[in-house]
């Protein structure tokens, strides 16, 4: 483990002195040492990748380069000089930029005056001089090569827009240092390559990048260097072209994983879900597909395709306009979760912050939500009933917890997305919806969702998996549904579906390289 | 490591026992058990019979309004329209009487014109999305200007004697009101149904995140819906008793009390930003108040002290519970910070 954090000799080209280096810092939060003696240098020119499973303290790192979190032990230096962050805004100063994984814009503001936040242009008479703000805009626009009207509302930007704001500020504001929080996480696959040619480009230019993914293609893409953390300790730094994606793997679990997608075959059953025609004004058209029993579907497309909104309207919490869903032959009532419930539909939603927990509540609440009314003896309901069901459950998913009466809030994000799990197999469905499934939790408890998937549709489970990562929709899905625009695209069988015929169906065109 | 990490374990289990000891419902029952026995021992006449015979009718109105505002605060809304349904049953029961309806006709009648005013209430709330705040606002200026409207300033006093006397009274030669037989009653069902069934949970999972709550299957706004009904038809209810125990049917019964109420839910440890606090509390709370004033009038303090320590007491109740927690996030530290080092 002690291994010297700055190994600039190793490479070819030497980068020279680091930029930015993190020196045996140490943080812990209550019980919790979350970064416990960790050390990496960022170098000028180079992007740097920094992987770990969720909980492995990458975003308490992130935070204390942000200025939001001081180090109780170990220091931060840049250009070689002891520095001390007593807030956000010395970060800023030591021209630190950060990039979270959802941009915090002001959206009733214009895309310009967002950019020159905090750093307005004067004018003579001690006004904000607008004109120069919006040409400073446009440079920094052109200069990115993304076509952006800094005139417009940064309210209805796509997150990916979002994201290249945030960007042109941290170069308005002359950042050396950018680091990116999962920036991928929401973005599909074009959005991606355009956000890396960005990035490509201000690295060529000398900033020091550091990338904070889980996904190993986008770090093998991107990255020269990457650094290793498991459970806040400090795993390894090395160059990335010296490591497989299996040694990373390795190195981050501290295990090796047998296969990460392990759906198993199964003769599909009886027809349990039918959507017919199903459309809604302005999100989707005339969406039809159905879902056997034993069956993993996935809805692959490009983020913002409609794929969630549909799933959502079959569930009940979103409305449509016409069309029929049928479930077991049924039709189902719109427009109502409960009677999609009743029938034996779940959906474990996208945003689990947002829909798919109530973050204050504790987790044995949380667990049972769903189901308080069938919990209930002669209409009351005892702490014991719903502490004893979700203790079997969340044991079921081997969810790792204090107490379930703590907030959910406080559980790490793959544990809470098995807390969502365990909320919704407890409610016994015969279809189950699964929204990113995976989204931004780490390789370990992604391997156990698929697992978990998989087996669910083995015992006869009909799932829908909305996905935006490929190797998920390859490996998980029997068939593929591919959205465009709100549209069904293709739908193509297991034998079908590779990552050229789903994206050439997302996307309408041949996808060159 | 294994005998620091087990300690870490116990330190956290304890932390869980602080977190309740300290938490503000408990601290407010506490000072209200407090404040009850030094006002008994402290204050002449606070002690005697007569006194808590008073003492129950006054708080008589804001508990039972506090009720079912517990629950709609909890969902993050608001009902400041309460005290104008009271004043508008009110001057309906004194123009139902005036028109020779029986008393036995009024009473239900009253309460369900005090529902009725609710679903206009969680009709513009939930059904046309309009925020609670203005909506309620907006309904505490139309009720009290109905209940003019009905009765002008005009008051009707002539109420049957056994009506009067029932809420004045008291059980046998006991000092307890009769009144708080219904106050038990129906605290206790408000009590159960917000702590012990599955609609209580759904009020919680609606005020913290509604949009969660949505995705769990609760109907969210037929929820909020009936709140608004229930809080109508108590406030309705509390016109009639308010009316009987003054004999006196006015349109400006009850003004300004729907802040009363508001400030002792508070004051009880509810969140206004709903998904926190529990009845017990609140109960606490209004007790507080009501021992509060009561002793302090009876030292003949003046009107105007008697809203400055009211007034303090609620700044109080929302500063305390952070100074609470900070204080037991410093403890917890503190106690890991050692338990680190003796592990060392």
């Amino acid at each position: 483990m002690a291994e010297s954090p700055a190994k600039p000799g190793n490479r070819a080209g030497d980068p020279g002195p680091a930029r930015l280096e993190v020196a045996d810092v140490t943080k812990s939060f209550g019980a919790v040492a979350a970064v416990q003696g960790v050390s990496f240098p960022l170098f000028p020119g180079e992007a740097h990748a920094l992987v770990g499973e969720n909980g492995a303290g990458k975003s308490t790192i992130v935070k204390m380069l942000a200025g939001v979190h001081r180090p109780d032990t170990g220091t931060l230096r840049v250009d070689g000089a002891d520095v001390e962050f007593a807030g956000p805004a010395d970060a800023k100063a030591a021209g630190i930029a950060v990039i979270y994984q959802e941009p915090t814009l002001f959206p009733d503001l214009s895309v310009a005056e967002n950019i020159a936040m905090g750093n307005q242009p004067l004018s003579k008479l001690r006004q904000i001089d607008r004109r120069t703000m919006h040409d400073n805009a446009e440079k920094l626009f052109r200069r990115l090569g993304v076509p952006l009207d800094p005139t417009r509302p940064a309210r209805g930007l796509s997150i990916a827009d979002q994201q290249l704001v945030e960007i042109a500020k941290a170069l308005s504001a002359e950042a050396r240092v950018l680091i990116m929080d999962e920036p991928t996480a929401a973005l599909s696959g074009v959005e991606v390559e355009r956000l890396f040619s960005v990035v490509r480009s201000l690295r060529d230019e000398g900033a020091a990048i550091m990338f904070i993914s889980h996904r190993f293609e986008e770090i093998t893409a991107l990255c020269q260097r990457v650094t290793i953390m498991r459970d806040g300790r400090h795993v390894a730094t090395e160059l990335v072209a010296e490591l497989s994606i299996d040694d990373m793997i390795r190195k981050m679990v501290g295990r090796d994983l047998s296969a990460l997608f392990p759906k198993q075959e199964v003769e599909p059953g009886e027809v349990l879900l039918e959507v017919e025609g199903l459309s809604r004004e302005g999100v989707f058209r005339d969406i039809t597909f159905n879902v056997r029993a034993g069956e993993i579907v996935a809805l692959a497309g490009l983020v913002g395709a409609g794929r969630s909104e549909v799933m959502q309207a079959v569930f009940g919490v979103d409305p449509y306009d016409s069309g029929t869903v049928r479930f077991a032959g049924r039709k189902l009532k719109a427009g109502s979760p409960r009677a999609a419930m009743a029938a034996g539909l779940a959906l474990v939603p996208e945003d689990r912050r947002q829909q798919g927990l109530v973050m204050d509540l504790s987790i044995e609440r949380n667990v049972t939500l769903p189901r308080a009314r069938k919990l209930a003896r002669l209409g009351l309901l005892f702490g014991g009933t719903e502490r004893r069901s979700a203790q079997t459950w969340t044991e079921k998913l081997q969810t790792k917890l204090g107490r379930l009466s703590d907030a959910v809030g406080t559980l790490s994000g793959g544990n809470q997305q098995k807390v969502v799990l365990a909320k919704w197999l407890a409610t016994g469905p015969r279809l189950l919806i699964v929204d990113e499934p995976t989204r931004g939790i780490d390789v370990g408890t992604k391997a156990e969702v698929h697992r978990l998937l998989s087996s669910l549709a083995k015992d006869g489970m009909g799932v829908v998996m909305v996905s935006s990562e490929l190797p998920e929709v390859l490996g998980m899905a029997d068939r593929v549904v591919v959205l465009r625009e709100g549209k069904i695209a293709a739908e193509l069988t297991r034998a079908e579906a590779t990552e050229e015929s789903v994206m050439y169906a997302a996307m309408g065109q041949k996808v060159s390289a | 490591m294994s005998d620091s990490s087990s300690k870490l374990h116990r330190f956290s289990a304890a932390g869980g026992l602080s977190k309740r000891l300290t938490s503000w419902d408990s601290i407010i029952i506490v000072l209200t058990v407090i404040v009850l026995i030094i006002a008994s021992a402290a204050v002449d006449n606070f002690g005697t019979s007569r006194n808590f015979t008073f003492m129950v009718l006054d708080l008589l109105p804001i508990i039972l309004i506090a009720l079912p505002m517990t629950m709609i605060i909890v969902t993050g809304e608001i009902d400041l329209s309460v005290a104008s349904v009271l004043g508008f049953t009110s001057a309906l029961m004194g123009w139902f009487w005036n028109n020779g309806l029986s008393i036995e006709t009024i009473i239900p009648l009253c309460i369900v014109i005090g529902a009725v005013c609710g679903v206009l209430n969680g009709f513009l709330i939930t059904v046309l999305g309009l925020p609670s705040l203005a909506v309620t606002i907006g309904t505490l200026a139309l009720f009290r200007g109905l209940a003019f409207v009905v009765l002008g300033d005009g008051a009707v006093a002539d109420f049957p004697f056994s009506y009067t006397e029932w809420v004045t009274g008291t059980i046998g030669s006991s000092p307890v009101p009769n009144v708080l037989i219904l106050i038990a009653v129906l605290a206790l069902i408000f009590g159960i149904v917000q702590h012990a069934t599955p609609v209580g949970r759904a009020l919680y999972a609606i005020g913290a995140n509604d949009k969660a709550a949505h995705f769990s299957g609760i109907r969210v706004a037929r929820t909020k819906f009936w709140l608004y009904v229930v809080s109508g038809a108590v406030a309705g209810l509390v016109g009639v008793l308010w009316t009987l125990r003054y004999s006196s049917a006015r349109a400006d019964n009850g003004s300004g009390l729907e802040l009363a109420v508001v400030a002792a839910v508070l004051l009880g440890g509810v969140s206004i930003f709903g998904g926190k606090g529990s009845l017990p509390g609140v109960l606490a709370g209004v007790v507080l108040l009501a021992a509060l004033q009561n002793a302090l009038r009876l030292e003949d303090v003046s009107g105007q002290a008697l809203n400055i320590v009211t007034g303090a007491l609620l700044v109080l109740s929302v500063l305390l519970p952070n100074i609470a927690t900070a204080v037991r996030g410093n403890w917890h530290r503190r106690r890991l910070r050692q338990a680190a080092a003796s592990a060392r």
